[in-house]
């Protein structure tokens, strides 16, 4: 049996209602076991408790049910150390200059100043910051704030990266180009990562394993092994291969995307 | 100074020159207006003999206590009200009523402030084990801190405008009392003087305010 880095056994959320809203039954339940230093990548429609899963995974959110284990240790009520989370929304902070919030988290756990310095330059010149270590996230564009949140939560040295969306806002070919970035951060760093994107193409590249979810409440309807090479950029678009998995992908979301949409079952001719 | 400042400046200075004109050329009466140079001259006189110095330091004594309370209380009740939704529903008519008053004027400040703090800070607080305490003050505070400045700028000119207002009618020195009293006995030179004083140091104040914020905030806001 393999002993997984983290591991959801039988995990479901429902958000509880709230004055007049019914309850939300947002994921799950869903078992998923991550191998140590694996990329694996979350596709699913909006809305269908991909944040949700992120969130439990991380110990932001209470399962209703099941349970989560990050390092042999179970996951309740607080954020277990040696998790690294980027948020979907910018979480940039505003008042200090990208220098100062890649630099946030290092002080705070009173990291000596020398070795805060290093690790804080290094992680500004792997995200391409160098230029702007002095500007405030005001002055930049929205994906050069998140990735001073990728440096942010680099600098820490997680050993699991969760990353919501990271470049929803961006267009098709720096989101690739931001994929290989992403790739040299996992291969040097040898974290273990788990993306949420809903660009199938993204997924399909970057990824070890694509797991893709039903519509609301999310669950794993399928979880495709690409077989890529640890050694890999964005150039394996072009293999042949690639437009197998992408194609798998659809096959399996196609349907549930139409009825994240509001459609009947494959309603649309197909 | 930037061109805007100076069409600023100019516009005043005209405006000004042409009270002075109007003044002098007795198309304003001696005993409506003194003309700008006499207030000017009076002002200086006044402050020279050293006769209303216990007025301008009780004054300035009040407008600091009330400005110091607000602040304080303002905040600290700005932020209980954000903690309890049902408080703040009923307090809601009384905010929209007395915003006038200093201390409402801070409350409504912060709670503007802490309703701006995006949601996602306090998930970044807790994926790095930040406790409460620690989370506002190193996360919530300078989130909010625009909007506090403005509740601080805010009060202070409701305080001088409150503490001046209710020594005209309630107060037996300061210089709302001299103001009012100079009125009632017809001392034009001496109500001018006062009024430009007044005037010249609330200004002065906000102009000081007004250089520190953008100093502070020019880079946040991406200037
Ligand atoms: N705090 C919350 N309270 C109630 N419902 C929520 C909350 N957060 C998310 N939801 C609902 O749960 C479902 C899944 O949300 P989410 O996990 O954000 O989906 P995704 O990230 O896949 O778009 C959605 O229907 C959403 O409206
Ligand atoms: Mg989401």
């Amino acid at each position: 049996m393999t002993v997984f880095h983290a591991e959801l056994a039988g995990v479901a959320r429902t958000y509880p209602g709230v004055a007049g809203h019914p309850a939300v039954h947002a994921l799950g339940p869903v078992d998923l076991g991550l191998v140590r230093g694996e990329f694996f990548s979350v596709v699913g429609p909006s809305g269908c408790g991909k944040s949700t899963l992120l969130e439990v995974l991380a110990g932001l959110s209470p399962a209703s049910t099941g349970t989560i284990v990050f390092e042999g240790a179970p996951v309740a009520g607080a954020v277990p150390d040696g998790i690294g989370v980027v948020f979907q929304e910018d979480a940039s902070f505003p008042w200090l200059s990208v220098w100062d919030n890649v630099a946030f988290g290092l002080r705070r756990a009173g990291i000596e100043p020398g070795e805060t310095e290093r690790r804080v330059r290094e992680a500004i010149a792997f995200m391409g910051l160098k230029d702007f270590a002095h500007a405030y996230p005001a002055q930049l564009s929205g994906g050069m704030r998140q990735r001073v949140c990728i440096a942010r939560t680099l600098v820490l040295r997680p050993r699991l990266i969760l990353l919501d969306e990271p470049f929803g806002a961006l267009d098709a070919q720096t989101r690739l180009l931001m994929g290989d970035e992403l790739l040299r951060l996992w291969r040097e760093t040898g974290a273990t990562v788990l993306l949420i994107t809903h660009a199938l193409d993204e997924a399909a590249m970057l990824s070890d394993r694509v797991g893709a979810m039903s519509a609301r409440p999310g669950r794993f309807i399928d979880i495709v092994e690409t077989g890529w090479p640890r050694e890999r950029d964005s150039r394996i678009v072009a293999q042949s291969g690639f437009g197998k998995i992408t194609g798998r992908l659809w096959t399996s979301l196609r349907e549930e995307s139409l009825k994240a949409l509001g459609h009947a079952h494959g309603a649309a001719a197909g | 100074m930037g061109r805007l400042a100076w069409i600023r400046l100019g516009v005043i200075a005209g405006f000004i020159g042409l009270l002075e004109i109007l003044c002098r050329g007795g198309a304003i009466g001696r005993l409506t207006m003194i003309p700008p140079s006499e207030m000017a001259a009076a002002l200086v006189e006044l402050i020279a003999s050293g006769a209303v110095d216990d007025d301008i330091g009780r004054t300035l004594g009040s407008v600091a206590a009330a400005f110091t309370l607000a602040v304080v209380f303002g905040f600290v009740g700005g932020v209980a009200l954000h903690a309890i939704p049902r408080l703040r529903r009923a307090a809601d008519p009384l905010l929209a009523t007395y915003y006038a008053v200093p201390f409402f004027v801070m409350i409504i400040a912060t709670l503007n402030g802490l309703d701006r703090i995006p949601r996602v800070l306090d998930k970044v607080a807790r994926t790095h084990r930040m406790r409460p305490l620690e989370t506002a003050l190193r996360l919530k505070l300078p989130a909010a801190a625009p909007y506090l400045f403005t509740g601080v700028k805010l009060a202070i000119a409701y305080s001088f405008i409150g503490v001046i207002a209710s020594e005209f009618i309630l107060a037996a020195s300061g210089l709302g009392y001299q103001i009012a009293y100079a009125y009632n006995n017809f001392d034009n030179r001496t109500m001018y003087a006062l009024m430009l004083f007044v005037l010249t140091l609330v200004t002065t104040i906000n102009m000081a305010l007004y250089v520190w914020e953008r100093r502070l905030q020019r880079r946040r806001l991406g200037r």
